[in-house]
């Protein structure tokens, strides 16, 4: 009874295996190349001919001049892109007040006029300890420091977030959010200019 | 609950039942081999598998052999994924030079994709090469979702045949759910994510010069960063269609190159569920009875939906530790709000909470957010979902089986309560199948409760919990629950790959896959030899809106029951404390 399964067994394994683990892969791959070689190859943003990122990851900001992202959990340095990572802390886990607390402290101390609330997402660890957005929220509350800090009007800043923002598909799901790294290309390109 | 939080589920659950006709009418036509479209012009293709293979798709199995040929496809699988780990180094297609594997670990990873758990005590982009997870994971992530739907499919022939020895053939089960189920839809939507942004490329990793120069923690500069990339979209795509959930990269669905946008995002959660809840329908198309598939939907959909809102409910409170802190954390146009803590900025509450219940719901087990930083009672649904034994949608197949052992359960204890031989689609539910169908119910609460209450008395074990009091303990119960259930999502922040944890929740996983499919078939076996009685004025009738609210009553009652006192330990203690402001 079972002896008679171990041919087919074996056999049907190794045809499925080339099946879904080599050809599936395989043509995925090339018709991706074919209509969308950007986007399957990582989104990457080319300046002068070099790579300086991609506009799906998110980079580390803490200069006062930049508009600042999510805290990234991954290690040994932030926004480690080849070793992702949450900071997976408890709600109850002291450590979450402490974490928030330092990054208000810096956020304040960056930005020492600034009263106004912070929003969540600027205090919070990102899930992945990649991402490139934040909330429109967390966008607006920078725009002054930013504006101060580079001698743009904050119009500018404000026009060059708003170029850089990305509603919720359909204006229904999802969240709209501000790519952090393409906003800070686009404030070093405009002072280039 | 914001008003976005309420239309983003609703936009869910309706595209999500929109779907269930048109692919579960489909799936019927493959199983039952009428012409389906694909089937017909990929029909050489299956002919010649079966020719090469020399598996004679004419000749039906017994239940007993058809057990054997799933028992001894999934060895060869385990096998082979465990030596691809253990060998990597000296295979092609290792572009980062990833080492061997540890031996616990290659039999956890091995296990874990095996049994369509896709429990990751690995890190994708730090672990595995490119090879091992297409030649082992992907090809998994195939053929356990087709097992789980052949075995779903064997188990309803014992409700159709009379008086037959036979439920099947494995070899035609698993080969039509791969081909033309699986394969197809894969193919749709691993496209419709590269056109997201979803990564698709044998390159190796990508450099880019940061714009800001920043320190590592030893204080040393970085001036690049270095993107993981690989052919990543194949892989989602099945690991999201056939509720395996194992991801391409570490922190799998939250990272931005496995799920960049809104879209991407409605897509792979649509694709959790969408499966399991077609096979319901599939199952009243087979029995000819609809009405009896879309009473199971309707009972999944009950416990579902509350579960949905509660998660959503406790994630968009927030934390009420912030409050001293001068954050906003308020729902508006501008901002999610909510407990952002282990959140992507795209996806914000709803669309993290609708994962969260959706992948755990179904046995995916993938995450789009951190459910270790969820609130404690956030958390909790999630840990439930899974508790009640994967049968709310549940694994492709797997879950659908599950719930039908509730349903014989519920049958048997409606039969005591009226004094009648309980029977469900006119077949005579006896004492065989009850104590096939408490074996399915029992081993992995079993699996749960034993393998927690090792861990927390285990010194070694003790030490991986990465958060302190009650949520440490969650952290454990949560692992435990994930792996018994074959689930696979995880409270992340237990550090798992350890010899202790990778060989305990091996076993559990093993245990609660293979441990049910043999009683399953067996019902199956035992069924199809039974005639079918024809409905009197005495039959307990199954599609009713009383019937469906007993079954999701069985459900609940043995989920609460068993879990009660060990919820009480973590999650729910963890809020007491939390809003005590302790």
């Amino acid at each position: 009874m079972i002896k008679e399964q171990v041919k087919p067994a074996i056999l049907i394994f190794i045809i499925l295996t080339v099946i879904t683990g080599i050809v599936y892969p395989l043509f995925v791959t090339g018709v991706s190349k074919a209509l969308f070689p950007k986007k399957a190859e990582g989104s990457l943003i080319y300046r002068d001919g070099k790579a300086v990122g991609s506009s799906l990851i998110g980079q580390p900001f803490d200069d006062p001049k930049y508009l600042w992202g999510r805290i990234s959990a991954t290690s040994p340095a932030q926004y480690n892109a080849s070793s992702s990572s949450g900071s997976n802390i408890g709600p109850s886990n002291p450590a979450l007040v402490d974490e928030i607390k330092g990054r208000i402290k810096a956020l304040q101390a960056a930005d020492p006029g600034n009263k106004a609330p912070i929003p969540v997402d600027l205090v919070t660890s990102s899930s992945s300890g990649l991402d490139p957005h934040i909330s429109l929220a967390a966008a607006d509350y920078q725009v002054p420091r930013i504006a101060r800090l580079s001698g743009l009007p904050e119009e500018t800043v404000r026009g060059i977030v708003k170029q850089h923002t990305y509603g919720r598909f359909l204006g229904l799901i999802g969240e709209p959010v501000v790519n952090v790294l393409e906003v800070n290309l686009a404030l070093d390109g405009y002072k280039n200019k | 609950m914001s008003w976005n939080d309420l239309i983003q589920s609703v936009i869910f659950l309706g595209v999500l039942l929109l779907l269930v006709k048109p692919l579960g009418t489909y799936m019927a036509r493959i199983y039952e081999g009428k012409p389906a479209g694909v089937n017909v012009w990929l029909g050489p293709l299956e002919r010649g598998i079966y020719r090469l293979s020399g598996a004679d798709p004419e000749r039906e199995m017994s239940w007993k052999t058809y057990t054997a040929a799933v028992m001894l496809f999934n060895i060869i699988g385990l096998i082979v994924v465990y030596g691809l780990q253990r060998l990597q180094a000296h295979l092609p297609l290792n572009s980062m030079s990833m080492a061997a594997v540890s031996p616990d670990l290659s039999f956890n990873t091995a296990v874990s994709f095996a049994t369509n758990t896709n429990w990751q005590s690995y890190g994708g982009e730090t672990t595995l090469s490119y090879f091992t997870q297409m030649l082992g994971l992907t090809v998994q992530n195939f053929v356990s979702a087709a097992t789980g739907m052949a075995v779903l499919i064997a188990f309803i022939r014992g409700f159709i045949r009379k008086q037959a020895e036979t439920i099947g053939n494995f070899w035609v089960d698993l080969v039509r759910s791969t081909l033309y189920i699986l394969i197809p839809l894969s193919l749709i939507l691993a496209l419709l994510l590269v056109s997201q942004g979803v990564v698709q490329t044998f390159n190796p990793s990508a450099k880019v010069a940061l714009l800001q120069p920043t320190q590592n923690a030893d204080g040393k500069p970085v001036t690049e960063q270095v993107l993981a990339l690989g052919p990543a979209a194949s892989q989602i795509a099945i690991k999201q269609l056939g509720t395996n959930g194992g991801g391409f990269f570490n922190v799998n669905s939250a990272h931005p190159f496995e799920n960049p946008t809104p879209l991407s995002n409605f897509l792979e959660v649509i694709s959790i569920l969408v499966i399991s809840a077609a096979l319901c329908y599939t199952f009243g198309y087979m029995v000819r009875d609809k009405r009896q598939g879309w009473a199971l939907l309707a009972a999944m959909l009950i416990i579902f939906i509350p579960c949905l809102w509660i998660c959503v409910h406790f994630e968009q409170i927030g934390n009420p530790a912030f409050d001293r802190l001068g954050i906003d954390r308020k729902a508006a146009a501008s901002q999610p709000g909510g407990n952002m803590e282990g959140k992507e900025a795209r996806f914000g509450i709803a669309s993290s909470a609708i994962w969260a219940t959706a992948t755990t719901a179904a046995s995916n087990g993938s995450v789009n957010s951190m459910h270790d930083s969820y609130m404690p009672l956030g958390g909790l649904v999630p840990m439930w979902l899974m508790q009640l034994g994967e049968v709310i949608f549940g694994g492709v197949g797997s879950g659908l089986y599950g719930m039908l052992a509730f349903v014989i359960v519920a049958v048997f204890i409606a039969g005591l309560m009226i004094g009648r031989t309980p029977e469900y689609l006119g077949k005579k539910i006896e004492s065989f199948e009850m104590k096939m169908a408490a074996l399915i119910l029992l081993i992995p609460h079993m699996c749960v409760l034993i393998g927690t209450a090792l861990a927390v008395v285990l010194p070694k074990a003790k030490a991986a919990i990465f958060n302190p009091g009650a949520h440490g303990f969650s952290e454990v119960l949560y692992a435990f629950t994930s792996a018994g259930n074959n689930n696979g999502s995880a409270f992340a922040g237990l550090g798992t790959n350890t010899f202790f944890y990778n060989i305990a929740l091996g076993l559990a996983m093993f245990f609660s896959r293979y441990w049910l499919i043999i009683p399953t078939l067996a019902i199956a076996g035992s069924l199809s030899r039974k005639k079918i009685v024809p409905a009197t004025q005495g039959t307990l009738p199954t599609h009713t809106p009383l019937f469906i609210v007993f079954l999701v009553m069985v459900v609940l009652i043995v989920g609460a029951l068993t879990f009660f006192p060990a919820m009480a330990l973590g999650p729910i203690v963890e809020h007491l404390m939390l809003y005590a402001g302790q």
